[in-house]
C-alpha cells in the first residue's frame, strides 16, 4: 500500500463494513478505540486481521472492566490490536451482561489470546466460549469467586488510610 | 546481662568439660550436646526466594557478607540436600503448597527462617489480598523471625548467627517436637 495507515482510514473502513455496528468511537491520546455488539468481535477482529491495508496481526492486551452501575452491560472486553507493519494500535471494546459473561474466543485468530483470555477468565469470570483451555491461570484452582469483580472490597474495612472508593468500590468509610 | 548474651556466653565452647589427667585430659560431653554443635557449624540453606528478600539474601551469600563464614557454606538447589529453607518473600495461596512439599522433602534436621515482613505476616503491601498467606507459619513451623522489608543484609546474617544458638540451645521448633512422642 502507498497510502499511510491512519485513524480515520480504519474508521472508514469499518463503517464501510459494519454500519452502524461500530459505535463509541472516540481517539484518546491518540488511539482510535471503538465499540462493537457481543456477537460481532469475531467478525470484526477476522476483518482487521485478514484485510491487506489494515493487517492487525497481533493482539497486544486482553482485559476486562467491571462497572457495576451500568445495568446489563457490566462487564467490558477491551482487546488492544497492532498494527506491526504500520505501526498503529487500535482499541477495540465489547459489553456484555455480568449475568450472561459469554463471548467468542479469539484464539483462532491470535494464538496470543489463549493465556490472556485465560487470565480474563480467572480475574473477571469473563466466559470465553470455545476456548481449547479456559481454566485458572495465575490463583488456585479452588477459588471460587472472581476477585477483580467490585462486588469483593479491595482492602479491610476497618483501614481508614486506604478507601475502597479511591479504587471505584464505593465508600468503606461508613 | 542480657538473655542473648547469656545464651552466646553458654554457647561459646565446645561443648563439655574438661576431666584431667595425668598426661593430659577428657573432654566429657553429652552426645546430643556434640551433634547440635556440629549440625549448627554447618546448616547448607535452600535456594528459595519469592520476592525481592531474595536479593538481599543473595548479597549475604556474596563476598560482600559471605554467610559461609559461618556455616552456611552452599546454598543447595535441591530440597534434599539443604538443612534450612530462607522463606525471603511473600508465600502466596498457590505457593502455599509447593512450599509445604518443599519443606517435606527436606530431610531431618531441618529449620525455617522466615525473612522479612512478607513471610511473617503477609507483608506491608498485599496481606489483605485475595491471594496472600498471612504469614508462612500458617504452611510450616518457623524458628527464627527476621523483620524489615527487605531485612538489611547484616539481619539476616543475625537471624543465621541466632539460629545456631538455637541448635545449641536445643530449642528449635523441630528439636522441641522431637522430644514429645508422635502421634
Amino acid at each position: 500500500m502507498s497510502t499511510v495507515l491512519t485513524n480515520q482510514i480504519i474508521q472508514k473502513r469499518l463503517v464501510e463494513k459494519f454500519g452502524d455496528a461500530v459505535t463509541n468511537m472516540e481517539e484518546p491520546y491518540g488511539m482510535f478505540s471503538f465499540e462493537v455488539p457481543k456477537d460481532l468481535n469475531l467478525k470484526v477482529m477476522e476483518f482487521l486481521y485478514d484485510e491487506p491495508d489494515l493487517n492487525f496481526r497481533f493482539l497486544t492486551d486482553v482485559c476486562a472492566v467491571h462497572y457495576p452501575d451500568q445495568k446489563g452491560r457490566e462487564l467490558a472486553v477491551v482487546y488492544h490490536l497492532h498494527n506491526m507493519v504500520d505501526n498503529i494500535r487500535i482499541r477495540m471494546k465489547i459489553f456484555t451482561d455480568i449475568n450472561e459473561p459469554d463471548v467468542f474466543t479469539a484464539t483462532s485468530l491470535y494464538q496470543s489470546a489463549n493465556w490472556q483470555e485465560r487470565e480474563t477468565y480467572d480475574f473477571y469470570g469473563v466466559n470465553f466460549l470455545g476456548h481449547p483451555n479456559l481454566k485458572r491461570i495465575l490463583n488456585v484452582d479452588e477459588m471460587d469467586y472472581f476477585p477483580m469483580r467490585k462486588e469483593y472490597p479491595l482492602e479491610d474495612r476497618a483501614r481508614l488510610d486506604k478507601d475502597d472508593e479511591m479504587f471505584g468500590r464505593g465508600g468503606s468509610v461508613v | 546481662m542480657d538473655v542473648r548474651e547469656q545464651i552466646r556466653e553458654t554457647n561459646k565452647d565446645f561443648p563439655g568439660q574438661i576431666h584431667p589427667v595425668p598426661g593430659g585430659g577428657i573432654v566429657v560431653s553429652k552426645f546430643d550436646d556434640i551433634i547440635n554443635w556440629a549440625r549448627s557449624n554447618s546448616l547448607w540453606p535452600l535456594t528459595f526466594a519469592t520476592s525481592c528478600c531474595g536479593i538481599e539474601m543473595m548479597s549475604v551469600a556474596s563476598s560482600k557478607y559471605d554467610f559461609s563464614r559461618f556455616g552456611f557454606e552452599v546454598a543447595r538447589a535441591s530440597p534434599r540436600q539443604a538443612d534450612v529453607i530462607i522463606i525471603a518473600g511473600t508465600i502466596v495461596n498457590k505457593m502455599a503448597p509447593v512450599l509445604k512439599r518443599l519443606y517435606d522433602q527436606m530431610p531431618d534436621p531441618k529449620y525455617v527462617i522466615a525473612m522479612g515482613a512478607c513471610a511473617i505476616s503477609g507483608g506491608p503491601f498485599f496481606y489483605n489480598t485475595y491471594s496472600v498467606v498471612k504469614g508462612a507459619d500458617h504452611v510450616i513451623p518457623v524458628d527464627v523471625y527476621i523483620p524489615g522489608c527487605p531485612p538489611r543484609p547484616e539481619a539476616l546474617l543475625h537471624a543465621l548467627i541466632a539460629l545456631q544458638e538455637k541448635i545449641k540451645s536445643g530449642f528449635t521448633r523441630e528439636q522441641i517436637r522431637g522430644e514429645k512422642p508422635q502421634p
